[in-house]
């Protein structure tokens, strides 16, 4: 799954946009991640501090008249995702995200239950951001358990390991893939995503690096990303990937987003 | 004389840093003038590459290495305490777990001569207001990276204000989402763009 990332207050063109309540901007750029091949389309104003809420369910509108996707509600914020949900429409929305810390987890589950909306749920505890293999595992299994005894369903949690840059580790990705590569085990229902763009921060050539970790990601069994999808060249190394894995039957994807010319080489 | 010894740190060599600096001392340079005249000088030169995209975070990472390693060694040969240029507490705001960048700044700063105390993160305002007190600091720097965690550098620096201390520290805040604009709508000292310039605005309020 694609979750296009572009509608987020924090990205330096879209501030503005925001800002001014520019609804016909916003369609177009939730158009263009749609017609780019994204499945759902995340928005964030985390970074309107004082009036979030307001602005998050204003977005939603303005994303949900323009385009048919699902929305990706990207906010911590309970009385933002409590202005928004009731606006998401038919389609299943996702909230982005929850985590393990108690406070967050028993404020927003509520909202993902009683909307029964998709979760993302990021691999962080009160205990902090887990490093290594053993520490990211543990908090996905308190998470699932949690999740599933309060009644979603395993299909509808989406486990962030929490992409850490390549730059300030000296592990590369590897206990991050590991992680995965043990979540997908346990529990082959549920789901893995991430975003791309944290794993080359502070580096240089930064789209050669997202691009080689969407296909190491992919083979460890991430299968949702949160990423721009009008990256050609990125989408391509997705695709290609996902059909090199076996996740594509008969090339069908490749070859359908070839044909709408989706991808570069 | 220094070449050698600010080359090494370049490149990240611990060991020829090491033993370049055991050369000097060997040979009567006062330690001190090895780390000020030595290490400090290539910490600036590392800020100004960084700053330029000339190197990247783990090539500063590893300059920051050396310089630390080489301080160790040469620590217990020094007379007296070296004169810092400032006090700066750093930490990452209340309800905010991320320490990537706030780690940068604090080995920066530290390699650049400064005291650095880092509180690491989900520092409390009170937390801040109490240590500035116990090490009489002259800065606190404040890291976050959350929009939801940002609010809480707002509510530290109120708290100095409420507990009548706003005046003795210089404030300055940095993190992903964090703009100059929302700096000055908070009353903050300073906006760190990166980790170079957080080193630069050290130096600035210091002066």
């Amino acid at each position: 799954m694609i979750i296009g990332e572009l509608i987020n207050s924090s990205r330096k063109a879209m501030r503005p946009l925001i800002e001014a309540w520019d609804a016909a901007a916003i369609a177009e750029v939730a158009k263009l991640q749609a017609a780019a091949g994204a499945n759902y389309i995340d928005i964030n104003c985390g970074s309107f501090t004082t009036d979030e809420p307001k602005r998050l369910a204003w977005l939603t509108d303005a994303v949900r008249g323009s385009v048919e996707l699902p929305l990706c509600l990207d906010s911590p914020n309970v009385e933002a995702l409590k202005a928004a949900l009731p606006l998401v429409g038919d389609k299943q929305a996702m909230i982005n995200s929850i985590t393990a810390e108690q406070e967050r987890f028993s404020a927003i589950l509520p909202l993902v239950t009683e909307y029964k909306t998709k979760v993302v749920a990021l691999c962080m505890s009160d205990e902090g951001i887990p490093v290594g293999v053993e520490g990211r595992i543990n908090v996905a299994d308190k998470l699932i358990a949690d999740l599933t005894t309060a009644g979603v369903v395993l299909d509808d949690i989406y486990i962030d390991p929490l992409v850490q840059p390549l730059a300030t580790t000296n592990e590369g990705a590897r206990p991050l893939l590991d992680a995965v590569i043990t979540i997908k085990a346990k529990y082959p229902q549920v789901h893995c995503v991430c975003g791309l763009s944290n794993i080359s921060f502070g580096l240089p050539k930064r789209k050669l690096i997202n691009r080689v970790f969407v296909v190491q990601a992919a083979l460890a069994g991430i299968d949702s990303f949160i990423l721009d999808p009008t990256d050609k060249q990125l989408m391509g190394a997705l695709y290609a990937g996902e059909a090199l894995l076996g996740n594509d039957p008969f090339c069908g994807r490749y070859l359908a987003q070839y044909r709408k010319g989706l991808y570069d080489e | 004389m220094y070449d050698k010894i600010i080359a090494a740190v370049l490149s990240g060599d611990t060991e020829a840093a090491a033993t370049e600096a055991k050369l000097l001392t060997d040979n009567g340079v006062d330690p001190l003038q090895v780390i000020d005249q030595g290490l400090i000088v290539a910490m600036g030169e590392v800020g100004r590459l960084f700053k330029e995209n000339e190197i990247f975070v783990p090539e500063v990472m590893m300059s920051a290495h050396t310089v630390t390693m080489v301080i160790d060694q040469l620590k217990p040969m020094l007379k007296e305490e070296r004169a810092s240029l400032g006090t700066v507490i750093i930490g990452t705001v209340k309800g905010d777990l991320h320490d990537i960048g706030k780690n940068l700044v604090a080995l920066l700063l530290a390699n650049n001569g400064f005291k650095v105390i880092d509180l690491g993160n989900d520092v409390t305002p009170e937390k801040f207001i109490s240590e500035a007190k116990a090490h009489n600091c002259d800065i606190i720097a404040l890291s976050a990276l959350l929009t939801t965690t940002m609010i809480n550098m707002e509510a530290t620096i109120k708290a100095f204000v409420d507990a009548g201390s706003r005046d003795q520290v210089k404030i300055i805040i940095g993190g992903a989402p964090v703009t100059a604009d929302y700096a000055a709508s908070i009353n903050a000292d300073g906006y760190a763009e990166d980790a170079a310039s957080a080193v630069d605005i050290c130096k600035q309020l210091m002066s």
